[in-house]
């Protein structure tokens, strides 16, 4: 709607100070974003050019408000006048924009080195912390992940990584359109100071 | 068959009917359900149970839903209702033209209320999806502190000669207070609960008793001062979980998981066997007017209230609530025992109607149980209403569930809005840093959410696989794929390698799992041993059976696929066996019958050794590591068909009687097994 967009375009001269484009370095003013484990590879989201749905890959170094906007989109609730097509193609791109997240090489596929750096990252947050827990976690989320993806296999073969169709398998519980999305109920509470 | 149809609530009550009419017919005077009794002793250990599982996470998801069809809905039933039948007694006839407006507005406020235990009693069964399970059962919670307010005010009321508006102000306000009052009182005793916890590491045994008693007393305390003893008992169920469970042992867990489920199912039948005694013992005035427009008036102030109320949420809620969903939360609307006992306590002087009220509240009980409890399950059939998802928590989930929070919390924050994240994502912080620290004893409480997770899940897998003796139910799904499919750079023999860290081994033993579901394992007869703990008896007995065995060993020999490991295989060979070719465990194609594994039971690394053996909790403790054992592979094998009753015997091939003498004899030896670490999985450390 249109008040939303007012809000995000007055929040993004906020973060850009006034000026036409946003770079990584404006992203650090945000206080809160400190606490957050994953911060790093939500930044990089907003960078990232394939959720920006430009053609290239690899990272953009600045975005304007549009490609605010088009990230913020993925953020979108549901309407309730959405049939089934339309909730589907909703539901992939949601999860197109995660799988982003995960897959930080590009390479369309989550490898097992790729998902240990996810966990990892997860648990960035506590200090003393085996490096040992974090891969034998990833390790045993990448077995189940390859025994429901793909089920029997061989000694020799070789789980490559995760790809997209394995990824949707995988969120088929969880109803990703409920959750992904992000609330504007009260404009008022938007901090002002910086 | 019947248990199909007739939801269990309705079988209760009818086998109450029964009873009671059995009593009468004998010329005994039945008892009655005291509200007394109810209310102290049989409706807490439900409202326990229920606040103590409660799934935290959909439950603060909907709050604001729950809460107005708790709180405003309750209180337009109650006042629709109410109106309505003082209508109707104004205009009933000389029967009923002396029941006031507030007598009525009391009546409405008692029926009005959904109840807990009849919400719990059918939803259980027909496994709706866990939106609408927890909309219902969590407004059938919530509403009690309305039921308590009105009932105490509407009562009091009733005696005073007017009502000011000062009255009617204060009474608004009290509500304030017996809610919040109640959910702080709770919050109180949960903390000191979680508090008390932290320091009993050494008197496992009596750790259950914590849970119970404080909060028990959590709800004494608040029923003491007319607070909402059922919102107390919730907040204190939710506010000591995380916090003892974290410190509590496993089989303290266990223990107060199955006394309350035990508790509470004792509790419910005993409820639903009282209404229908009581109501055959009774004293009943049958005013078809009243009665009648009871039933109607409920029924159609539930539905106009749940429309309404719903149409004003679908403004707020993301996802919105859909027409079926509207008509399943109309329907599910159960009114239940806390009505009876409630107007069972009023008072004959001041309500000489009470036998009317009485009947009336028994009618509408009946009708919602048994009609609506009996047709909501077609319905939800016939409605294609979305069922509760079967799946079972996994890691991947977990992972991505995280991360799904962190991500949104991250975005509301550069979009500057302070939103439902971001205070849950503070509160999460707040917790960690200080409450943690105080509440849950020694390391655990550093412990990340996903690490916990995911040895919660470990050790659940482990036990399942104790207790299903290792034959298929693995818990996870059917497939070969192990560690070496997913990282081929890992070199098998970093497996095996002394350091293993604790992790390490739950990989294996996951490896472990997954190739040996078709193995039998020699678990089962290990009960009867243990129970039996004459070493020599069994020894012996195992040496007359071997001897039987023997020969048909003989023929048998050819059959077995692995080398008889004694002879040829060292005990470094046969540990690099299992750490390279985990296919060693497969059955090979060609063999009919009998797999077979070589385990080597005995390791230098470790006293403790026998992994599999050792998973059953009453097994051996650890075998002398004594070099003679290396020797001897175990070799296990499928039960044949040709001895039943017999147990397995351990047949090392033609090994050597004394050391084979004292396996025999050690593994049937219950002994004296150190208890493992509390906290720790079952499955101790080496192989």
């Amino acid at each position: 709607t249109s008040e939303q967009i007012e809000h995000l375009h007055r929040r993004f001269k906020q973060l850009s100070r006034d000026q036409l484009t946003i770079r990584k370095e404006n992203f650090d003013s945000i206080p809160d974003l400190e606490f957050n484990p994953i911060r790093g590879k939500i930044v990089h989201a907003f960078f990232d050019k394939r959720n920006l749905r430009q053609e290239s890959d690899g990272l953009a170094d600045e975005i304007n408000f549009e490609d605010f906007l088009t990230i913020m989109s993925y953020f979108r609730p549901i309407e309730m006048n959405m049939d089934e097509e339309q909730l589907d193609r909703f539901r992939k791109e949601k999860l197109k924009f995660l799988f982003h997240m995960y897959d930080s090489d590009h390479d369309g596929k989550i490898t097992l080195q790729e998902y240990r750096n996810v966990v990892e990252e997860l648990l960035s947050g506590n200090p003393h912390l085996e490096k040992d827990s974090a891969r034998s976690i990833a390790d045993g989320a990448m077995l189940e992940a390859a025994s429901i993806c793909v089920g029997q296999m061989g000694p020799d073969q070789v789980y490559e990584g995760i790809t997209f169709e394995d990824f949707l398998k995988m969120w088929q519980g969880i109803d990703i359109e409920t959750k992904m999305h992000v609330r504007f109920l009260n404009m008022e509470t938007i901090a002002h100071c910086y | 068959s019947v248990s199909n149809i007739v939801p269990e609530s309705c079988l209760l009550i009818v086998v109450g009917l029964l009873v009671g009419g059995l009593i009468k017919g004998v010329g005994e005077k039945p008892p009655i359900l005291k509200s007394d009794i109810f209310f102290l002793f049989l409706l807490p250990p439900i409202i326990l149970d229920a606040g103590y599982f409660l799934p935290l996470r959909q439950f603060t998801e909907n709050l604001g839903t729950i809460l107005i069809f708790a709180v405003v809905g309750t209180l337009w039933n109650a006042f629709f209702l109410g109106g309505l039948m003082y209508a109707v007694c104004q205009l009933g006839g000389p029967g009923l033209n002396h029941i006031g407006l507030l007598a009525n507005l009391l009546f409405g406020s008692i029926i009005s209320a959904v109840d807990p235990v009849a919400v719990l009693a059918v939803f259980e069964e027909i496994h709706i999806n866990e939106l609408l399970h927890i909309l219902v059962f969590g407004e059938s919670l919530l509403n009690d502190a309305v039921t308590v307010v009105l009932y105490r005010l509407f009562e009091e009321f009733a005696n005073f000669e007017q009502v000011t508006i000062i009255d009617i102000i204060l009474g608004f306000l009290s509500f304030f207070v017996v809610s919040l009052g109640g959910v702080f009182v709770g919050v109180i005793y949960g903390l000191i609960a979680a508090f008390t916890s932290r320091f009993t590491s050494h008197i496992r045994v009596i750790e259950p008793l914590f849970v119970f008693v404080y909060s028990y007393m959590a709800y004494l305390s608040a029923e003491l001062f007319h607070l909402s003893g059922i919102m107390a008992l919730i907040a204190s169920g939710v506010v000591m979980r995380p916090y003892v469970e974290a410190n509590i042992s496993h089989k303290s867990h266990t223990t107060i998981k199955y006394f309350l489920k035990m508790w509470s199912s004792v509790s419910e039948t005993l409820i639903f066997i009282f209404l229908g005694v009581s109501t055959v013992a009774g004293h009943h005035y049958w005013n078809w007017t009243f009665v009648i427009s009871t039933l109607l008036f409920c029924l159609i102030a539930r539905v106009l209230g749940v429309l309404v109320l719903t149409w004003f949420i679908n403004k707020f809620r993301i996802v919105k609530l859909t027409p079926k969903d509207q008509f399943i939360i109309a329907y599910g609307g159960l009114r239940g025992a806390i009505a009876f006992s409630l107007g069972y306590l009023l008072d004959y002087k001041h309500f000489s109607m009470r036998d009317m009220f009485l009947t009336a509240i028994i009618t509408v009980i009946f009708f919602t149980v048994f009609v609506q409890g009996m047709t909501i399950r077609p319905l939800v059939d016939l409605l294609a209403v979305k069922k509760k998802q079967e799946t079972k928590r996994s890691i991947n989930e977990e992972i991505h569930t995280q991360f799904l929070d962190h991500l949104l919390t991250g975005i509301e924050d550069i979009c500057g809005h302070y939103g439902h994240h971001h205070w849950k994502d503070k509160l999460n912080r707040f917790n960690k840093k200080y409450v943690k620290k105080c509440l849950i004893a020694g390391e655990r409480s550093k412990e990340p959410q996903l690490i916990a997770f995911y040895h919660k899940m470990e050790m659940k897998q482990a036990i399942e696989l104790v207790e299903s003796g290792g034959i298929g139910k693995i818990p996870s799904a059917v497939s070969t794929v192990s560690i070496q499919n997913i990282n081929p750079k890992t070199l098998p023999v970093e497996r095996i390698l002394p350091a293993l860290s604790k992790d390490k081994e739950e990989e294996i033993r996951k490896i472990l799992r997954n190739n040996l579901q078709k193995t039998r394992q020699r678990l089962r007869s290990y009960n009867r041993h243990t129970l039996v703990a004459d070493p020599y008896e069994e020894a012996w007995n195992q040496m007359l059976l071997r001897r039987q065995k023997a020969r048909q060993l003989e023929q048998k020999m050819n059959n077995y696929l692995t080398v008889p490991a004694h002879k040829l295989d060292s005990p470094t060979m046969s540990r690099a066996r299992i750490g390279s070719d985990p296919l060693a465990y497969e059955p090979k194609a060609d063999s009919e019958n009998l797999p077979i594994i070589t385990i080597d039971p005995a390791s230098p690394q470790s006293p403790e050794s026998v992994d599999l053996m050792n998973e059953e909790p009453k097994g051996c403790g650890g075998l002398p590591p004594s070099p003679e054992e290396d020797e001897e592979g175990l070799v296990m094998r499928v039960k044949e068909p040709s001895s039943p009753g017999t147990d397995d015997v351990f047949t090392p091939g033609t090994g050597d009687s004394p050391s084979n003498q004292r396996m025999l004899r050690c593994l049937s030896d219950p002994g004296p097994r150190p208890e493992p670490e509390e906290g720790e999985p079952f499955i101790p450390k080496g192989q």
